[in-house]
């Protein structure tokens, strides 16, 4: 049993088919490569399976109990463990590093209003928690002495970090991330590869849209192909590279 | 003590010693007043700077408050402390009633919805004449008394009553913003998309942001109402909607204490500018534009309001591109 599994799954936009009855899995703890031109369905492809567009057909399935998450709303699918970036960095600008890494333990906080007002123990006690948390992750991610920066002064590849950690913080089962290493200088791509093995070994599936194959290819177990909203080829790296439609595709749109 | 905390300290006597110095009964009630619009403007701050979205009829709610309590006390006899959390219940109940189906919607509806809403509060409360008394309302509605002792027509005690509230508001709402659901409300004003990706139920804590402002709202008409003893359906109309949020802009959208200065000001401003009547929608018309131009974040403002007014062209493209 996969860990997400999406079958014959189609969007469309009025006359445009951003996807056309794929067919996915990715298993725990595994890494995968989305790749395929601009404009092929990546971003609508996570889109969908987090809840922020509707699908028009198939089903997507995710974890052990089998939840359906078409039809759950995004902050449900954060829940059931699914944690993505963006394409464009859509962290919390004026709020300080360490807050938009809190927000992720948002959905597991389980004080209230009145715990809040009265200043519980059990309040206290879990603020400490997710701010003890917070710090932990922005270790991980290199951003330790940064914590109460305010997010939108950071320079970008620290924002781009500082996304990841805050999707960690919701701690997911997996992890999907839209071109991390878009805009980032090779130092930077590096460092970001390493964090992404490491986010492996701690048992968190990882799906990654990214262009540059010097990345994804040494980087997944396997790689997904997409072309005009349709999956057009999968394989382990070294099969994809050879496989002529990819070839095709890719030379088509230079 | 800290500088800041013996401010407080400070100002909280002040306050405190007020009437014991002034027994102008006049500036009793006129302080009474502004620590009602002070309350008023609080519990719009919550949607409006905490929530970020726009309520245009928060009169109406102010007004279900009051007419709830007198209606309980003229009909079923409750006495005011039992009508206090009734008119609050009452308020956030309609408060959900428009909330959740406007707030589903992009924030514009709300302020479109809640306009409205005030509109047919007021119509109902001048036409439904057999429950409200028409355009002459509700009178003979009784004043609180603690024990055997019966507040009077003095302001005095009024105004302490409403200072206690407020400051127990201003604490419920300050220990709310330095929570979950504060950040929450933060995160949600900063980019609502990212907010629900990262599992934040956005409806939910925006409806929660509704319902706290509507319940105050709500305390505050029952005070109100009391005070009075006779309440008309003019009392709440559009233009208290409009006057309690300028008060917010005015002291500072988000600010704790931005909505209670933001009501001493203005609140107070009529009265200072006596001589001028005729000139007072002029001064408080300038007075409004001059603050747009040159402090958009209002008088206590934080950087954090300020900030975010500064990125309004923030790309809403990436969920698409
Ligand atoms: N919200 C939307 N409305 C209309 N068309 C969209 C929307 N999102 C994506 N598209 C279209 O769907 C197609 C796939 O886009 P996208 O998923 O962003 O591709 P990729 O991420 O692979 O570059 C494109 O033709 C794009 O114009
Ligand atoms: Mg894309």
């Amino acid at each position: 049993m996969p860990l997400l599994e999406l079958s014959g799954v189609s969007k469309r936009f009025g006359g445009v088919s951003a996807l056309r009855n794929i067919h996915f899995f990715i298993e725990e703890s595994e890494i995968v490569g989305l790749i395929g031109p601009n404009g092929a369905g990546k971003t609508s492809f996570f889109n969908c399976v987090t809840g922020l567009l509707p699908i028009d057909e198939g089903e997507i399935i995710f974890g052990k109990e089998e939840t359906r998450l078409d039809g759950l709303s995004a902050d449900k699918i954060l829940t059931k463990g699914i944690a993505r970036t963006f394409q464009n960095l859509r962290i919390f600008k004026n709020m300080t590093v360490l807050e938009n890494v809190a927000i992720g333990f948002h959905a597991r906080a389980k004080a209230g209003l009145f715990d809040a007002f009265l200043n519980t123990r059990r309040h206290r006690a879990e603020e400490k928690r997710i701010f003890e948390k917070s710090r932990v992750l922005l270790e991980f991610l290199g951003l330790r002495e940064k914590g109460n920066e305010i997010a939108g002064y950071l320079d970008y590849g620290s924002q781009k970090r500082l996304e990841i950690a805050r999707a960690l913080a919701c701690e997911p089962k997996l992890l999907l991330l839209d071109e991390p290493v878009a805009g980032m200088n090779p130092q930077e791509k590096e460092e970001i590869v390493k964090l992404i093995r490491k986010i492996r070994e701690k048992k968190i599936a990882v799906l990654l849209i990214e262009h540059d194959m010097k990345v994804v290819m040494p980087l997944s177990d396997r790689i997904v192909v997409m072309d005009d909203g349709e999956k057009i080829a999968e394989g382990l790296p070294a099969e994809i590279q050879k496989n002529p439609r990819v070839i095709q595709a890719y030379l088509g749109e230079v | 003590m800290s500088p800041k905390k013996f401010k407080f300290a400070f100002l909280f006597i002040a306050i405190l010693l007020f009437p014991v110095f002034d027994r102008n009964a006049y500036h009793m009630d006129l302080a009474t007043n502004v620590a009602l619009y002070g309350l008023l403007a609080m519990g719009l701050n919550v949607v409006v700077g905490f929530a970020g979205l726009l309520n245009l009829g928060y009169a109406a709610f102010f007004g279900i408050g009051a007419y709830t309590y007198a209606l309980l006390n003229l009909y079923c006899h409750w006495p005011f402390w039992l009508g206090l959390p009734a008119a609050g219940l009452v308020s956030m109940f309609f408060g959900f009633l428009i909330g959740i189906p406007s707030i589903r919607v992009r924030g514009d509806y709300l302020a479109i919805t809640t306009l409205g809403f005030g509109e047919i509060v007021r119509i109902v409360f001048n036409n439904w004449d057999e429950v409200t008394g028409g355009p002459n309302g509700l009178l003979g509605i009784a004043r609180p008394s603690i024990g055997s002792w019966h507040f009077s027509v003095n302001a005095t005690p009024y105004f302490y009553l409403v200072f206690i509230l407020v400051v127990l508001t201003a604490f419920f709402l300050y220990r709310i913003s330095d929570s979950k659901i504060g950040r929450a409300l933060v995160a949600i004003r900063e980019d609502e998309l990212a907010a629900s990706c990262m599992g934040i139920p956005t409806l939910q804590v925006k409806l929660i942001a509704f319902g706290i402002s509507s319940f105050i709202a709500g305390l505050a008409g029952c005070i109100f109402a009391a005070k009075q003893t006779i309440i008309t359906p003019d009392s709440f109309d559009f233009v208290l909607s409009v006057l309690i949020l300028a008060m917010v802009v005015l002291g500072g959208m988000g600010n704790l204490w931005g909505a209670v200065l933001g009501a001493v000001v203005l609140g107070a401003l009529p009265e200072l500018l006596r001589e001028f009547a005729a000139y007072r929608m002029l001064i408080f018309g300038l007075l409004m534009i001059l603050m747009m131009i040159f402090r958009p974040q209002g008088i206590l403002g934080g950087s954090l309001i300020k900030r975010e007014l500064a990125k309004r062209q923030k790309d809403e493209t990436d969920a698409t591109a």
